[in-house]
């Protein structure tokens, strides 16, 4: 403040003392939000890294700096392993899933004319849904003895299957609540998409002698698509990732881990056992993981403008 | 458009091409059959809430009165979990969240936006950083921090990392970037203070972004069962979604109470949504966060 003051040339003393008085407003509007940001999200940032880097567990009275050992146990970790490559299928499963099924049902949902309204809401229900109530709907539905979907299953001679307590299964039946979850905010999406396609392009591509079905899908439509496939396919890649509440709800991590994903390790670690190096060194990997994703997108975002 | 070409396809006389017909059919048969597979978790849920267990599969659509659990379900549901002080729970902290959220986030956005101070670009920057970090990031030192302030299991600790919202900023800062500067300088010259200009000009313009945001904002931190579940282990102050959780590890609950409380949460905002259908899907889907 003095040495704005000092700096200010006093010829234009009422000129600077207007300046002086809007810096000082633009901060006070600011300085909330910006002592907030320090205090939720970058001193955390910088702790959760230097504490990756120590063997400090929450409650103890003594502890030092490791160096990269967390970060080696990690690399050499069964459980972190086992997680990453469930965290990875469960991924890959409802990221194509629901970017396929959104995109399948907007064009269906796309002219439809009166039904499309009904359709719409419909889609979105699960995601106007808490995900841990309907988690546990889930978790009867598909109940090996009691849930109706195995009634269904018995009812028409085969063999009924325990969704939740077979390691080979138990991963895929998550993904299939995901993409339940997911597809129809993906639809939206893919709807406001479809919306921007000009109808000009279809009579070009018709004159051109493209005027068929597949033609059209895969000649204007989906080229047309891309950029919205793009966007679609980052945010829901994010939302996959960050898998935590059905896995608390429904099998904990279990059957023999099959469904032990990231952030339930990340929460047992942090919370449960309290091995807060180790915990660090996670949530450092995960934000790595959630940067270079983020970074795709702005790298994906100026592709598109370019074009 | 849509559906004057299908009039004038219904139009034409007899011999006209199967084609179209079978593809609307194919069509409608698709979209019907997903339609089913969405809803049927929501119809179970209710179904399950207001019968007796036994009952749903030999009888799934009766409505015999003998044969309904309803009230001892949802009885259940309310003084056994207990549901109501859950959802109050959680209401006061979505409501409290979203207060302050938007007094600070509109304080900033409009400081970023129409306003020159040193410190304004690397501001910005950090509001894009933190755009994409999740809460999992920082929980774990405010956990350590909250622990050793003696504030675990309060509203505050359930609502604290949300008070500052780097969306909410972001979203706000490009629609006020978009109301005409001269009206704030003419503004500015009638001796308005900044603080006026902000309630009496920008906010009002940007009703519809304000209203869009908040719809995201209670749907994000109704639905949240990270960080409640960190920061809260007594019965007292556990949101819904957590509540819940704790309901069905408690021994001896049957599916009928828990499927009523699950109804008792989801309610609030389908509510929300199938009232303010357009408002619900801009704020969720303008985020590409759920």
């Amino acid at each position: 403040m003095s040495a704005f003051a000092t700096s200010g040339d006093f010829s234009e003393d009422h000129r600077v003392r207007q300046k002086a008085d809007g810096i000082n407003t633009a901060y006070l509007f600011a300085l909330p939000a910006a002592t907030l940001l320090a205090i939720v999200v970058l001193a955390p940032i910088g702790i959760v890294i230097g504490l990756s880097f120590s063997d400090y567990s929450l409650g103890a009275t003594d502890w030092s700096l490791v160096g990269i050992r967390n970060y080696a146990n990690l690399a050499h970790d069964r459980s972190f392993l086992n997680a990453l490559s469930n965290t990875a299928l469960y991924v890959f499963v409802v990221v194509s899933g629901s970017v396929l099924l959104g995109l399948l049902l907007a064009i269906l949902v796309h002219g439809t004319g009166r039904m499309r309204r009904v359709y719409e809401v419909i889609f979105f229900l699960p995601v106007a849904s808490t995900l841990v109530a309907l988690g546990l709907v889930w978790k009867f539905m598909l109940h090996s003895r009691v849930g109706p979907v195995n009634e269904l299953i018995a009812a028409l001679g085969f063999q009924r299957i325990d969704f939740f307590n077979n390691p080979s299964i138990a991963v895929f039946a998550l993904a299939a609540i995901g993409v339940w979850h997911l597809v129809g905010f993906n639809m939206i999406l893919f709807l406001a998409g479809l919306t921007g396609i000009p109808r000009d392009l279809y009579q070009a591509a018709a004159v051109d002698g493209a005027d068929g079905f597949w033609d059209r899908l895969f000649r204007v439509t989906w080229p047309m698509l891309g950029p919205t496939t793009i966007f679609v396919t980052i945010t829901s890649t994010i939302t996959a990732f960050q898998v935590f509440d059905t896995v608390a709800v429904i099998t904990h991590g279990g059957p023999a881990g099959s469904t032990e994903v990231i952030l339930h390790q990340l929460y047992q670690a942090s919370f449960q056992y309290f091995e807060t190096g180790y915990a660090s060194a996670l949530t450092v990997f995960f934000l790595i993981i959630m940067m270079a994703i983020s970074a795709v997108q702005i790298f994906a975002a100026r592709g598109v403008h370019y074009s | 458009m849509t559906s004057a070409t299908r009039a004038v396809s219904l139009d034409k006389p007899a011999g006209l091409p199967l084609a179209p017909i079978f593809a609307a059919a194919l069509k409608h048969g698709l979209l019907l059959l997903f339609a089913a597979i969405i809803l049927l978790p929501f119809v179970w849920m209710i179904l399950a809430a207001v019968k007796d267990p036994a009952d749903i599969f030999s009888d799934p659509f009766s409505i015999d009165p003998a044969k309904m659990r309803t009230a001892e379900h949802f009885g259940k549901a309310l003084s056994a979990a207990p549901m109501g002080l859950f959802m109050l729970n959680s209401l006061i902290v979505v409501v409290g969240v979203l207060s302050v959220q938007l007094v600070t986030s509109i304080g900033a956005a409009y400081a970023l936006a129409q306003m020159k101070f040193r410190g304004q670009a690397l501001l910005f920057g950090l509001v894009l950083f933190a755009l994409c970090i999740p809460v999992q990031v920082p929980a774990l030192p405010m956990y350590i921090a909250l622990a050793k302030l003696g504030l675990l299991n309060s509203y505050f600790a359930l609502m604290f990392p949300w008070f500052f919202s780097a969306f909410a900023i972001f979203l706000f800062r490009q629609h006020f970037r978009t109301f005409p500067q001269e009206i704030i300088n003419a503004a500015r010259i009638d001796g308005f203070t900044e603080i006026e200009i902000v309630l009496r000009l920008i906010v009002p313009s940007a009703l519809p972004a304000i209203a869009a945001f908040s719809v995201f904002s209670v749907t994000a931190h109704w639905n949240d069962l990270y960080w409640p579940l960190i920061v809260v282990n007594v019965t007292d102050r556990m949101t819904a979604p957590l509540g819940l959780l704790n309901f069905q590890s408690a021994e001896g609950v049957s599916y009928g109470p828990l499927m009523a409380a699950a109804t008792i949460i989801t309610l609030p905002l389908i509510c929300v949504f199938l009232l303010a259908r357009r408002c619900f899907v801009e704020g969720v889907t303008m985020t590409g966060v759920k």
